[in-house]
């Protein structure tokens, strides 16, 4: 089949048949994936700080230093959030925080270090925006940073802090933060280095469709050239307690988006259904517009949560809504190598 | 066999109990919902159906325990209430300038009230607002007040419709699997009991609507065999306006150690049901029990009726229901026109009361 261009997938978005759209995804997802299996991970989400010098818009997350709700957690607190995250489980850890003025690369590979000396986990943490940070910090290159941040053990990264690849829309939205270009270039550089990553979209705050497809382009782009994204997890801007506010997006344009996202991303072998800013119940449908994947069970969620929503999810849950599909589920590691499947 | 299936709903031929069944082991939901959808459209094109009312549950102390109820308690249990006449006036009278056209009145099987308060509630709010529809009391309700006044249910309805009653809501159907109701709700009308009163209903010339609750004890089969029957009896009347599937809500019942259906099983529900109801023709997505986005959904699964702007909803938010108790007008034609469908508002009887032509389609 022929390469999608931005002005078919706007098409498809704007007025194929809902049937139409979510059938091809579906064949597209199933060609990729023979065995019918729907996978998911078990992971703890550790925000290790909610300082945050860039504030952006979108996000009900973040506090001032001085604000009394203002945490940093210590490599212990870190470690028991860990120990608790595999007695449970998990397979891997994620950690995510803002971008705090005074932790510099120490903090990172003493935490590193120490999880990767008591745990048998994979580190997948740290968006761009992270390591551009970490680099500003000690003056030294991406590069440098990365080669220090995979030596105390990181194994992966997350895909955040993409938002929407348009600087029109970043200038509205988080005007302090990276750019788009220096967002694809820190992904670049980590796949180049062998450090494969998730790539994030988060839709429905300021940007145009069209702007959705660039977005779609330039991670597609990108990945004829590193083939380093596992992932594409597209999700809905949660307003509430957000300096931008307004309304959320529906969950039908959605799905839309998640349609034909799996068709656009002909390079992507997962398109990941996100339950947690859907809920469980239209993370489940998800699967019908041609989601592979569900993400993770997530212990522990922080920052969808301060935007005041808040789902939850077990593991027989998972298994049930992915049964009920009449798919497998199956759950898998940070490499989307199956573990253990569940008939 | 999903062949044949798909030839007769699109050459318009009534499936049968044993397409049915077979249509409950179809994981496709893409393939359901493509038919249901085909068969909404033959019968209501691209509009979808709302109406502005308001909820009013006179009391919600109740003989009836059933099981999977989370409203219904004993009068010296908490948050126990009965409404005066005067108080359920003062309801109506803050919504009628809100610009409702129905109230809408189910409440419990109270102890000792008597049928003439119900009557008198029903002909005081009609007097005081004659052109407010007053769709109120199951056919589970109408049962008790032929019970406790000892008057036959055509007595009963009659008396009503004197006072001002407009139609039946579809409540109370729950299964008629008498399995089921005996381990859910062994204290009130059986099922066959609640078809003839539907059927009285109907041959006095009220019109009603039909549910089914589902989700709790019973199976596909007993499910199937309760839409068949609303199918058979809608065959001799012509009564039901429409059909309303409703998901159960454990939390705060005495089922509560069962799991809510998901997305998925609600839709296959509401696509089976639109697919076997052939007679029917509207099939209600009850947002307040399936949520928002999933409903909005379900304009694709074959649901042509999203109710009301529902102020006030008591008895599935005692059930933990996650949804708002009420959304504006604005948010209700937004939601339907991004589906690329058209708003229309409707009275009770679904007479069109205004077409909403303008609007988008599909951008977000």
């Amino acid at each position: 089949m022929p390469r999608l261009t931005k002005d078919h997938a706007l098409e498809l978005l704007c007025s194929e048949d809902i049937y139409s759209l979510a059938q091809q995804a579906c064949k597209g997802r199933d060609k990729l994936h023979p065995g019918n299996h729907i996978t998911f991970v078990i992971d703890r989400n550790i925000n290790y700080t909610n300082v945050c010098q860039v504030q952006c818009k979108f996000c009900a997350f973040y506090r001032d230093e001085n604000n009394s709700d203002a945490y940093v957690l210590s490599v212990e607190e870190i470690l028991s959030k860990v120990e608790e995250a595999v007695e449970m489980g998990a397979t891997q850890v994620m950690l995510q925080g803002g971008l705090h003025p005074k932790l510099g690369l120490d903090y990172y590979t003493a935490v590193f270090q120490a999880i990767k000396q008591y745990y048998p986990v994979v580190i997948h943490s740290l968006s761009p925006p992270e390591i551009k940070h970490i680099a500003a910090q000690e003056n030294i290159s991406i590069k440098e940073t990365v080669m220090e941040l995979k030596k105390a053990g990181l194994d992966s990264l997350p895909g955040g802090g993409a938002e929407v690849l348009v600087d029109r829309v970043r200038q509205l939205i988080s005007p302090q933060k990276i750019s788009s270009q220096e967002w694809l270039d820190i992904m670049e550089t980590a796949h180049n280095m062998g450090l494969k990553s998730t790539a994030t979209m988060m839709i429905g705050s300021q940007e145009t469709l069209l702007e959705r497809l660039e977005h779609l382009e330039k991670i597609r782009a990108l990945q004829d050239r590193t083939g380093g994204f596992r992932a594409f997890i597209p999700w809905t801007f949660q307003p509430h307690n957000t300096v931008l506010g307004g309304k959320k997006a529906s969950s039908a344009s959605y799905l839309r988006f998640l349609a034909v996202s799996r068709l656009f991303l002909d390079n992507f072998r997962t398109v990941q259904g996100s339950w947690v800013t859907q809920g469980p119940g239209m993370g489940q449908i998800s699967i019908y517009f041609g989601a592979d994947d569900l993400g993770s069970l997530m212990l522990e969620e922080n920052v969808v949560k301060a935007a005041g929503v808040s789902y939850n999810m077990a593991r027989d849950k998972m298994i049930r809504i992915i049964k009920e599909t009449g798919k497998i589920p199956a759950l898998r590691d940070t490499s989307y190598n199956i573990l253990k499947v569940y008939r | 066999m999903l062949h044949i299936i798909e030839a007769k709903i699109l050459n318009g031929q009534r499936l049968t109990r044993e397409d049915a069944l077979f249509l409950t082991g179809c994981n496709d939901l893409l393939f359901l919902g493509r038919l249901a959808r085909e068969v909404k459209r033959r019968k209501t094109g691209s509009f979808v159906y709302f109406n502005v009312n308001r909820h009013l549950n006179l009391t919600n102390i109740c003989v009836s325990n059933c099981r999977f109820c989370a409203f219904g308690r004993d009068r010296d249990k908490n948050g126990a209430y009965v409404m005066s006449v005067e108080e359920a006036l003062r309801t109506a009278r803050t919504a009628v300038p809100e610009g409702i056209t129905e109230l809408h009145i189910v409440s419990a099987l109270h102890p000792d009230l008597p049928f003439e308060y119900y009557c008198e509630v029903i002909a005081r709010l009609h007097a005081a607002y004659p052109e407010v529809h007053l769709q109120a009391f199951t056919a589970v309700e109408i049962d008790y007040f032929a019970k406790i006044s000892g008057k036959s249910i055509r007595d009963v309805l009659n008396i009503l419709i004197k006072a001002g009653l407009g139609s039946l809501p579809g409540g109370g159907a729950e299964i008629f699997s008498s399995r089921v109701r005996k381990e859910t709700c062994p204290n009130k009308a059986s099922g066959e009991r609640w078809l003839e009163v539907m059927q009285t209903a109907h041959e006095l010339g009220l019109k009603t609507n039909a549910t089914m609750l589902y989700g709790h004890l019973e199976t596909w089969e007993e499910r199937i065999d309760h839409l068949l029957r609303l199918r058979e009896l809608q065959d001799r009347t012509g009564g039901f306006q429409s059909f309303i599937p409703l998901p159960f809500h454990p939390e705060n019942t005495a089922l509560s150690h069962l799991k809510r259906t998901t997305a998925a099983e609600d839709l296959k529900v509401l696509t089976i049901a639109r697919l076997l109801l052939d007679n029917f023709d509207h099939v209600k997505a009850f947002w307040i029990m399936l949520g928002l986005p999933l409903a909005q959904l379900t304009l694709e699964f074959g649901a042509d009726d999203l109710d009301g702007t529902v102020v006030e909803e008591k008895i599935t938010h005692a059930a933990g229901a996650k949804t708002s108790e009420g959304i504006t007008k604005d948010e209700l034609l937004s939601l339907i026109r991004e589906m690329g469908c058209i708003p229309v508002e409707r009275d009770t009887l679904y007479n069109v009361l205004k077409v909403y032509e303008e609007g988008n389609k599909h951008e977000a």
